[in-house]
């Protein structure tokens, strides 16, 4: 990566407050996360929600705080409790802390948002089987501190949250010409319905993946 | 609504790999060979119906009786679990035939979220038990039936070289697209 070679130098210019904190493990750990552990263009996981609700921007805003927060929670937990959970019954034990959080954050999001959670329908349920949370806690929160078990899982979340959105606000402006429900294109301008039924969602995250695939390929040459 | 269309939307119209994205990370990483594919296919369907009838079951005898639906997600990934395994076990004792060209997807399936999805599905629609056997087997075949359509597409890359920066899952994802079209197609016949 490019700027993986040249952070010595760029290290020293940032103040001294900033510089410790970009130095430390934490740091490294969110920023892992978010970029190179990518979960959908980089590990391509949790891809049935990335496609089921990006359709429109605020589907996929409140869906990534949803599994966030899920994420850091299951992280914080399963960190904590790494040295009581026996090895062989690891995965039931995740499985049901996991359930929990989802129904919690089921409840909260009918309450709160009653719209959202209708139009995200079976997919906030679903959190339960995506794999990035499974994936996490099992390459990640089982053997790491509170502290790094939050970052990563923090910087994973946001990863996802990136995600989602760049692929939502490509779609919505295309195929209805708005993002967040506001319309940006003028109406002479035709919309590409293809983008908001289930094949252009295909098509959306198949041409993102090329896109940040060339890109992280031309850092890598450099 | 007409079994025999129900059995037909939930195949091909609503296909629940195409149209509705359930089951996406198998789709994508176990596509590459159509045997390996059908097998996990095969598994998938049998798991399907089994378990979204038994969720049926527990969600009309026990949850709803006892005022207990917001325990649904963790009963039904609880009934999913033991179901496998009790699968598992079975199919290996006494079908090891079978066992060798399926079992070892069995573990991998408690975690597929087209089957939690499907048992979500059924409870959200407020589909009776025939429905709800008729969905669950139908939307397990037509996932059988994407997975085997895309192994075979993705057999044939290697002739038609693709950019090399899409990768596996980007080229699949867009063969997944047109695919999804012409699943989409048949909307006209019957639709959920």
């Amino acid at each position: 990566m490019g700027d993986s070679m040249n952070q010595g130098s760029v290290n020293l210019k940032v103040p001294q407050k900033g510089y410790k904190l970009l130095k430390t493990k934490s740091w490294m750990v969110f920023k892992e996360g978010v970029w190179h552990n990518n979960p959908i263009f980089g590990m391509m996981l949790g891809l049935c929600s990335t496609l089921a609700v990006t359709n429109l921007v605020s589907n996929a805003l409140v869906m990534s705080a949803a599994v966030t927060l899920v994420l850091v929670v299951n992280s914080a937990i399963i960190s904590s409790l790494r040295n009581l959970i026996p090895e062989r019954v690891r995965m039931i034990a995740y499985m049901l802390i996991i359930s929990s959080l989802v129904i919690t954050v089921d409840l909260i999001l009918k309450i709160v948002l009653p719209e959202a959670s209708k139009a995200l329908g079976p997919y906030v349920a679903l959190i339960i089987t995506n794999c990035i949370l499974m994936g996490r806690a099992e390459a990640y929160a089982i053997n790491n501190s509170v502290g790094l078990s939050v970052a990563d899982a923090l910087g994973v979340g946001l990863g996802y949250t990136f995600s989602l959105t760049l692929i939502s606000i490509f779609r919505e402006l295309i195929g209805f010409g708005s993002i967040l429900g506001f319309t940006l294109l003028p109406d002479e301008l035709p919309r590409i319905a293809l983008f908001t039924i289930p094949p252009g969602a295909f098509f959306a995250l198949g041409t993102f993946i090329l896109i940040i695939n060339m890109i992280r390929n031309r850092g890598s040459k450099s | 609504m007409n079994p025999l269309l129900l059995l037909f939307a939930s195949v091909i119209t609503s296909n629940i790999a195409l149209t509705y994205f359930l089951g996406m990370c198998p789709f994508v990483t176990i596509s590459k060979k159509i045997n390996v594919a059908a097998g996990m296919g095969i598994a998938v369907t049998m798991v399907m119906t089994l378990t979204a009838s038994a969720n049926w079951l527990i969600q009309t005898i026990i949850l709803v009786p006892l005022g207990l639906e917001y325990l649904q997600f963790l009963v039904f990934i609880v009934t999913i679990a033991t179901i496998v395994q009790i699968l598992e076990i079975v199919i290996d004792r006494y079908f090891p035939i079978l066992y060798l060209s399926f079992g070892i997807f069995l573990p991998l399936i408690t975690v597929n979220c087209a089957i939690l999805g499907i048992s979500l599905f059924m409870v959200l629609r407020s589909y009776g038990f025939i429905e709800t056997v008729l969905y669950s087997f139908g939307s397990g075949v037509g996932w059988l039936l994407a997975i085997i359509t895309m192994g075979g597409l993705r057999r044939n890359l290697v002739f038609s070289k693709p950019l090399s920066n899409f990768g596996a899952p980007g080229i699949t994802a867009i063969i997944a697209g047109i695919m999804a079209l012409g699943f989409i197609g048949f909307t006209g016949v019957a639709g959920l």
